[in-house]
């Protein structure tokens, strides 16, 4: 079988490796929750605020037991509006910063996910998403928060979210998250689900020289010169941490580049259209996804997280039976890969989607296919995973149509 | 005759604090006899007398028009989500601790939405200055009455009159373990300005209360007067009463005694020493110090 997967293009820009000191280098037996917490160590996180919610708890209960010993800061704040703000001020501070949550949680958080896009602070936010709607079953998994994640707060902005389908994906993906925000200054998510991070698999975590890591870019010019949210082609602004005598202000009120606010349309639109272009011009940078056998098959099977694996055994049994299936997986949501499956819709038959929800990434599926093929959703409420069955019967219904 | 006034040529010398205004940003957007100016005024010649560095003090605000006391300071200033100044504090500090770092806003910011924060940030003696506007009533959005609204005085969505007891803010703030807790009215500007260098100077949490003049929404809607019966109101009925007991303090109607005055100041480990004991004694070699934080 095989697999083509597009290198994910990382800027070549100045970039670092790991502190070892947040390492845990070796291979290891662990569930998503630990991994996920062992990627932001190696990402160089030091500062954590949260609050516990199943099934998120054993992230930042296993951060603060590790980060004692590596040099950092874990807070149990109050509950979790003040995690989401916490971490801001420790970004400001210079510091590498993380919150954790699950659904109720990440609701809370939702303000200032709009405030650390306005801000552009660069922080991660891990949803290990749970049944919804509110209380739900907070033990069991869900995957209906994707569109919350990227429309949550109000206003108009835009947020990068990867999902892992595994505790290695929790590891290595946290990291991505991490070197994400740093590089465009934007609250970035990892999308987990109850399952992925509570199933224990092997984890490599490889050497601290080996790991990748990128640095938000400082300002190297003088204080009569600085302006917080002055950009060049990249529409990154360059960052300013507190106490460099630079006297910055920032607010979540419209700003010019001085940072000072301006209550006017014409500002309101320079601001918001770069923040939204800051992602969508990067966007094939950002995009990340894995495919298989697609190009020409009769179905293609879209899905994501947990559900992906269960995906795979569907389109095994479907395969056995002669259909051409491909299988797409997208790991960075947002910005979704739309390039890719507005080519797809010209080269397939149909497309199946599966999600632990019912219709959230389909709705982007159907979108960019344009009614161009056939789009089923295979929906499930939550609680447990889809039968394989489920999804196979989807496909064989595309391929009947 | 009236005597020949000669034109100096001399530069005039520059006000103190005008290094840490953004005067570009000028006229301010309160109103006339708004007391938030005055406390802006007592805030910078604290800073400047009391000779910190500058560059090191950062100041965070919430909404209201308190709130927008960062956007008119020269220095490391954050404007953040309603009620939450606290928690960012927080972070910022414990990211850095050699900030300084003072919260800067109002009752309805701090009490009302930013309740449950503040009271956390006390009870871990977290390492910030609070310095607490108390106009009593949300200004910004037209007067509605707020926490520390007087029992029977009017705000837009108490039209009939408030029937809510008010907080004693510096009860409150002293029960829940500030090591400083003051409060001083913007007629009292000399008291509140040493009261500022001090409660800067503290190792755990400081609060101030700051009572201040609304006099376009709270005094008038209450017919209470302009700004400067106001001022006199103050000046007269302000009882400066250091070291009482707080449970004392309460301001339950619009027009009655003010006591005011230092209420606590007391010196018990801040969040960070705290933390920082804790794991070095309890981890010993193993414990890593945040570089972060290195002395």
């Amino acid at each position: 079988m095989k697999k083509t997967k597009p290198k994910p293009k990382i800027k070549e820009l100045v970039h670092l490796t790991a502190d070892p000191r947040g390492v845990l280098t070796g291979v290891h037996f662990m569930n998503g929750d630990q991994a996920a917490c062992e990627g932001a160590l190696a990402a160089g996180c030091r500062f954590v605020a949260g609050y516990p919610i199943t099934p998120s708890t054993e992230i930042v209960e296993r951060f603060a037991s590790r980060i004692p010993t590596v040099g950092g800061i874990f807070i149990q704040m109050e509950d979790e509006i003040a995690s989401s703000i916490a971490i801001q001020g420790a970004a400001w501070a210079g510091l590498k910063s993380m919150t954790v949550s699950s659904g109720p949680g990440f609701s809370l958080m939702m303000e200032h996910v709009g405030l650390a896009a306005m801000l552009e602070t660069p922080c991660v936010f891990i949803d290990v998403q749970r049944a919804g709607p509110s209380t739900g079953l907070p033990t069991l998994p869900g995957q209906a928060d994707m569109m919350q994640v990227r429309w949550g707060a109000h206003g108009d902005y835009e947020i990068i979210a990867l999902v892992p389908n595994s505790p290695q994906e929790c590891f290595d993906l946290t990291i991505q998250a991490f070197n994400l925000s740093e590089e465009f200054r934007v609250p970035t998510f990892v999308m987990m689900d109850e399952c992925v991070g509570h199933m224990a698999e092997r984890v490599v975590i490889p050497p601290a020289d080996k790991i990748k890591i990128f640095n938000r870019r400082y300002t190297t010019l003088p204080p009569e010169e600085y302006l917080p949210y002055r950009t060049g082609k990249d529409l990154v602004p360059w960052f300013v941490k507190a106490g460099t005598g630079r006297r910055f202000h920032i607010t979540g009120l419209t700003h010019d580049e001085r940072g000072y606010p301006m209550m006017n349309a014409e500002t309101q639109g320079k601001l918001v259209r770069r923040l939204v272009d800051k992602i969508r011009a990067n966007a094939e940078q950002i995009v990340r996804y894995e495919e298989e056998d697609c190009e020409g098959a009769e179905v293609v099977v879209i899905s994501y997280g947990i559900t992906s694996r269960v995906a795979s055994r569907a389109v095994e049994m479907a395969r056995k039976q002669g259909i051409k299936v491909g299988r797409f997986r997208p790991v960075v949501v947002w910005p979704f890969p739309e390039k890719r499956i507005r080519q797809l819709a010209g080269m397939v038959g149909g497309f199946v989607v599966a999600e632990l929800n019912y219709g959230q990434i389909s709705l982007e599926v159907e979108r960019l296919v344009a009614g161009k093929v056939p789009v089923t959703l295979v929906p499930h409420g939550g609680g447990t995973v889809h039968q394989p069955e489920d999804i196979h019967r989807a496909i064989r219904e595309i391929v009947r149509l | 005759m009236k005597k020949e006034e000669s034109i100096s040529l001399e530069p005039r010398p520059q006000n103190p604090i005008e290094s840490l205004i953004r005067v570009e940003r000028l006229p301010h957007m309160w109103c006339p006899g708004c007391g938030i100016g005055i406390s802006m005024g007592a805030f910078t010649r604290a800073v400047v007398e009391s000779g910190i560095d500058q560059n090191s003090l950062s100041v965070v605000s919430g909404i209201g028009c308190t709130g927008r006391v960062a956007g008119y300071l020269r220095l490391d200033s954050f404007h953040v989500t309603h009620g939450r100044a606290v928690p960012f504090a927080t972070g910022l500090k414990l990211g850095n601790p050699k900030l300084k770092v003072v919260v800067y806003s109002g009752d309805g910011d701090l009490m009302a939405i930013g309740g449950n924060h503040l009271i956390h940030a006390a009870r871990r003696n977290v390492p910030l200055t609070v310095i607490l506007i108390n106009n009593f009533n949300y200004g910004m959005t037209g007067g509605q009455f707020g926490p520390t609204t007087p029992m029977e005085a009017f705000g837009t969505t108490a039209p009939y009159g408030n029937y809510e007891y008010p907080f004693n803010l510096p009860y409150l703030m002293d029960v829940c373990g500030a090591d400083y807790v003051a409060r001083w009215t913007v007629y009292h500007v000399r008291q509140l300005t040493r009261s500022i260098t001090e409660a800067m100077s503290k190792d755990g949490f400081s609060f101030i209360e700051v009572i201040t003049p609304c006099p376009e929404l709270y005094l008038r809607r209450n017919r209470l007067g302009d700004a400067l019966k106001e001022m006199i109101y103050l000046k007269e009925n302000s009882r400066i009463q250091n070291g009482a007991e707080t449970r004392t303090v309460a301001i339950e109607k619009s027009r009655g005694e003010i006591i005011i005055g230092k209420f606590v100041d007391r010196e018990r480990p801040g969040y960070i020493q705290s933390l920082d004991g804790h794991l070095q004694k309890v981890l010993g070699a193993r414990y890593q110090r945040p570089p972060f934080w290195e002395k």
